[in-house]
């Protein structure tokens, strides 16, 4: 591993504009996708992206001009064209939406991959790097590239944020919206366009096979972390970035890391990791919150039987024998430890080899339980 | 041998219906996205297969590849189950994963061999009739051509042993566990032969086509058919129509074979979802105006049934009440008057509309229905 | 002037591919009643009041709101939707969600501030659900659920209240609170439209009925129309279990 890579950073040009268009596409995508996400739009990126492909080939056909704001209106516009495809396919037929998205998807795709032969035949040069569109490239990103990016993000979270308590209510509760006078068709058109705009601007460095990854992955880790919308969509911007830079760095560490590859592994461990350990909603979280559960349920538990049996017995000197709580407990294991946390917090005593009875505390305690249980 | 063009076509038409077959019940089923995530892990199952036995003819690979789409599908549902992200997300999240790992795979330690990234998605169908299938020294067949007749015959045989397996359980899940018919066997089932169908097509064809001869078929079959059998039969036909005719226009235009392909079966669902005898757009807009004129009759006699004989009658049987209360653009309103005094329903006294006995029993018949 | 009448509906006919959904209806609300709207699944309660707020394309007739078109009374509306409708594992918190009740009254871009939050708080206090203002949504019980849904829409503060199904799968306390809060409502001259399902409570909640079967069968007064031969011409031969109920209104029944 060579670390010098950070200091590269800021030394290198081709590494720092990587890194820097890496970055803003992961913002972009990250903040952006949270929507796509919640409004159960993941796949529709997915979509979206391969759809791009014909956009960018035709708008250089027609134009024969590489300008990155060119082939991604052309993305941008194709990949629009696709939705308005997919839905009508829903809406007018009885095919489902899964159909219908895949359907697009591998169509244009298609049709893409014919223009590009169509490209590769042209007597210029100027075609060379159309292809990166299909893996991504980001060592061809130039400065323009990502000035390119970077202004249409720009925009597309400028809008975002001014339109945020509309497409909060449109994300949420569009009919509501539509009985307040919202134009909710109207906004459901803007807030797509954004999430387009989100796509093709990856394009070029992620690819559009993997571009769906950056639009789902951000948005579902952060998902993880909170329940406030904000912090979800800030979340996400900063985890898509990070992801981006992350992805930049290590691929220029290493021989064949390509860098779309590299970031969608890296945003896919922010992702394992958040549904692993996030407090609240975690696997793990909620595995080590049952423990605790059941163990407290046990304490009270053996708590309450050793008062039953020192009830039967009104006086607290008497000592009961281990297995008799267990039998109590039907023998579902955790009776020792249990006694022992009750001990080390003076509620009960050993005063045999097997042989525990309740402190006068311990004695309080299970009055108050029991008070609190059945009072 | 064959010319290598009839042999390409003879190819593409064998994967086309190896593909429609399992696509049936993937659309039916509502989980189409599924073949696209399928088509695009099995790549890291072929990888993983040449990293072990470095031979890409090894049927290790197959087996290899297949069981990566049956664990993309079970780490979908595995993500599902958490309940932490949607459905949709769940797939969103795997297929990119598991695709990523076989690029760095390829890329960092397969560098020089023949598996070329870009081939992944768009195959090399051009080049299938030379690499040939040769045994005892005689040339049988294009290997692709075989492992396509292999996969054929296998998926047939799945969809014919297990037909009413699969029906029940992708038309009613409950009743098909109810019977004893293990929904989910019958699930990872459909999921394995998807697999082996996708990596079977892959090395001709590319991940893409795939996923477009698995849906787009069957879709446009979907609109044509009610019959389960029916719509079998025909997402074959329109895949190997679109395979034959995408071949030829590739041919014409010297563009990528797949693509074209893929174009074709868009090409073929876009005349069904045209011109489709009941489903298509064409047939709906049809009905649809015939019938609006139809039921705006019913409307108008209806509404003055509703009022005979009420004090309001006399107000809410004018014509001029249909624009300002219907809310019917005159225009409209003035055309359904006169459809409606042709077919002999109603007739006008002056500015005033009256049932005639036959639009009333018109009108108390539509109200039953 | 507002008239007296809160809602007036005229021929109202709503098709979904030609398929009608609701056939001419006809329908005049007073103002500050309490009005239920019935009818068995299908005969399109949803839908009228979905067509009378302007949400589904009517086919023919119009909805005036004391007097004009929906569009121009929108501030005098407060609509409670069903609450399946809406995915509650959306990223909000119980405060967030009521205060989306004030977005219209606060138009484009302007965000909610201070007085959106003390209105917020003051509707949550009604449905006796301060105490979760900060609760994500999904940690809900289903009649938690309703309840925030009831204060959005009282923050909306409306003259007339639509409510879709909000006794559907609540508990016997969010039953009470809604009723409680209805009468409130009444009292203090609003006028609420609720699709209901359950005939038994029309009576004891309700002071004006709609039945409805794709056809208006009847709409007045509880007591005029909420009779055994109007509930089976709108429910069919599936009423008889009306007869052997244990009669929370025997009278009315006893046609």
């Amino acid at each position: 591993m060579d670390w010098h890579i950070l200091q590269e950073l800021f030394t290198d040009y081709t590494l720092r504009t990587v890194a820097l268009g890496a970055a803003t596409l992961g913002i972009i995508s990250g903040t952006l996708g949270c929507y796509a996400v919640l409004r159960r739009q993941a796949l529709l990126g997915d979509a979206m992206s391969h759809a791009a492909l014909p956009g960018i080939a035709l708008a250089f056909l027609l134009t024969g001009s590489k300008t990155p704001l060119i082939l991604l209106l052309g993305a941008a516009l194709a990949g629009w064209t696709a939705t308005l495809v997919m839905m009508s396919i829903v809406r007018m037929t009885r095919i489902k939406e899964d159909t219908a998205l895949g359907f697009v998807l591998a169509v244009f795709f298609g049709f893409g991959m014919v223009l590009l032969t169509f490209i590769q035949k042209l007597p210029n040069a100027a075609q060379a790097g159309l292809d990166s569109f299909l893996f991504g490239q980001a060592a061809t990103l130039v400065e323009r590239d990502v000035i390119t990016m970077a202004g249409l993000g720009a925009v597309a979270l400028a809008l975002m944020l001014l339109f945020w308590k509309e497409f909060k209510l449109l994300s949420f509760d569009p009919e509501f919206g539509a009985s307040q006078g919202f134009p909710i068709r109207l906004l459901d058109i803007l807030l797509t366009s954004l999430v387009v705009i989100a796509i093709v601007v990856g394009l070029q460095t992620v690819g559009v096979v993997l571009m769906s990854a950056m639009i789902v992955a951000p948005a579902a880790a952060a998902r993880q972390w909170t329940n406030r919308l904000g912090l979800m969509v800030a979340l996400a911007g900063a985890f898509g970035g990070l992801a981006g830079i992350a992805g930049a760095l290590i691929s220029a560490m290493g021989r064949g890391l390509s860098t779309g590859p590299v970031i969608v592994l890296f945003i896919s461990a922010i992702v394992l990791f958040s549904m692993l350990f996030a407090p609240n909603r975690g696997i793990v979280w909620n595995w080590l919150r049952r423990q605790r559960n059941r163990r407290r349920l046990k304490l009270e538990a053996v708590l309450g039987d050793l008062y039953a049996l020192s009830q039967q017995h009104e006086s607290l000197k008497h000592g009961h024998s281990i297995e008799v709580l267990r039998v109590m407990d039907a023998r579902r294991g955790g009776v020792q430890r249990s006694l022992e946390t009750l001990e080390t917090r003076g509620w009960a005593q050993r005063v045999g080899v097997d042989a525990w009875t309740l402190t006068p505390e311990g004695k309080h305690r299970a009055e108050q339980a029991a008070v609190g249980r059945y009072g | 041998m064959l010319a290598p063009q009839l042999e390409i076509q003879l190819i593409a038409s064998v994967i086309a219906a190896a593909c429609a077959l399992p696509g049936v019940f993937l659309v039916l089923r509502r989980m189409a996205m599924m073949s696209d995530a399928i088509s695009h892990t099995v790549l890291l199952g072929i990888v993983i297969g040449f990293f072990l036995t470095r031979d890409l003819g090894s049927p290790l690979l197959f087996i290899g590849a297949a069981l990566t789409g049956v664990l993309t599908v079970s780490l979908v549902e595995l993500i599902n189950r958490t309940r932490l992200v949607k459905e949709d997300a769940a797939i969103g999240l795997v297929f990119p994963v598991l695709f990523s790992i076989a690029v760095i795979l390829i890329s960092r330690y397969a560098g020089n061999v023949h598996l070329d990234v870009d081939a992944v998605l768009v195959g090399e169908l051009a080049f299938a009739p030379f690499d040939r299938f040769v045994v005892f020294g005689y040339d049988i067949a294009p290997r692709a051509l075989v492992i396509g007749v292999i996969i054929l015959l296998l998926n047939l045989m799945f969809i014919t042993l297990f037909y009413k397996e699969l029906k029940l359980a992708t038309f009613d899940v409950g009743l098909a566990a109810s019977l004893g018919f293990a929904p989910a066997a019958i699930h990872y089932g459909l999921m394995f032969v998807v697999s082996v169908t996708a990596v079977g097509a892959f090395d001709a064809v590319g991940s893409i086509l795939v996923v477009a001869l698995m849906i787009a078929p069957p879709a446009a079959a979907y609109l044509l058919t009610n019959r389960l059998s029916h719509m079998i039969a025909l997402s074959v036909g329109i895949g190997v129509i679109s395979a034959v005719g995408g071949y030829w226009i590739a041919h014409w235009i010297d563009a990528s074979i797949a693509g074209s392909m893929a174009t074709m079966t868009g090409i073929c669902f876009g005349v069904v979802f045209l011109f489709a005898p009941e489903r298509g757009l064409v047939a709906l807009a049809r009905r649809h105006n015939r019938q609006r004129w139809d039921f705006a009759q019913q409307m108008l006699a209806t509404h003055l049934l509703h009022h005979e004989g009420t004090p309001v009658a006399d107000a809410e049987s004018r014509i001029e009440h249909l624009t300002r209360h219907m809310r019917w653009a005159p225009a409209f309103a003035a055309q359904v008057v006169r459809r409606a005094i042709s077919r002999g329903l109603i007739y006008q006294q002056g500015d005033m509309l009256a049932l005639t006995e036959y639009g009333r029993r018109f009108a108390s018949e539509a109200i039953l229905r | 002037m507002y008239s007296d009448r809160s809602i007036e509906v005229t021929d109202l006919t709503v098709a979904y591919r030609d398929k009608p959904v609701l056939w001419d209806i006809d329908l005049n609300v007073p103002s500050g009643l309490l009005m239920a709207i019935v009818g068995p699944n299908g005969a399109g309660k949803t839908t009228l009041i979905k067509a009378m707020l302007g949400l589904v394309r009517a086919a023919a007739g119009q909805t005036l709101i004391y007097g004009k078109p929906y569009a121009e009374q929108r501030r005098l509306v407060g609509y409670v939707p069903q609450r399946g409708s809406v995915d509650w594992d959306f990223p909000s918190s119980v405060l967030d969600v009521v205060m989306m009740g004030r977005y219209g009254a606060l138009g484009w871009i302007r965000r909610p501030g201070r007085r959106e939050r003390e209105l917020a708080f003051a509707a949550l206090d009604k449905v006796k659900m301060r105490d979760f203002a900060d609760r994500q949504i999904s940690q809900l019980s289903g009649g938690q659920q309703q309840r925030v849904f009831l204060a959005r829409a009282l923050v909306q503060d409306a003259q007339i209240y639509f409510m879709d199904e909000p006794f559907q799968g609540v508990d016997a306390t969010t039953e009470r609170a809604i009723v409680t809060l209805l009468q409130e409502l009444r009292a203090a001259g609003k006028t609420v439209i609720v699709v209901h399902h359950d005939l038994q409570t029309v009576p004891e909640y309700f002071d004006w009925v709609t039945l409805l079967n794709v056809r208006k069968i009847a709409s007045g007064p509880v007591n005029d129309v909420f009779t055994e031969e109007n509930l089976r011409l709108a429910y069919g031969g599936r009423v008889s279990f009306l007869s052997r109920a244990n009669g929370s209104a025997p009278e009315t029944l006893a046609s």
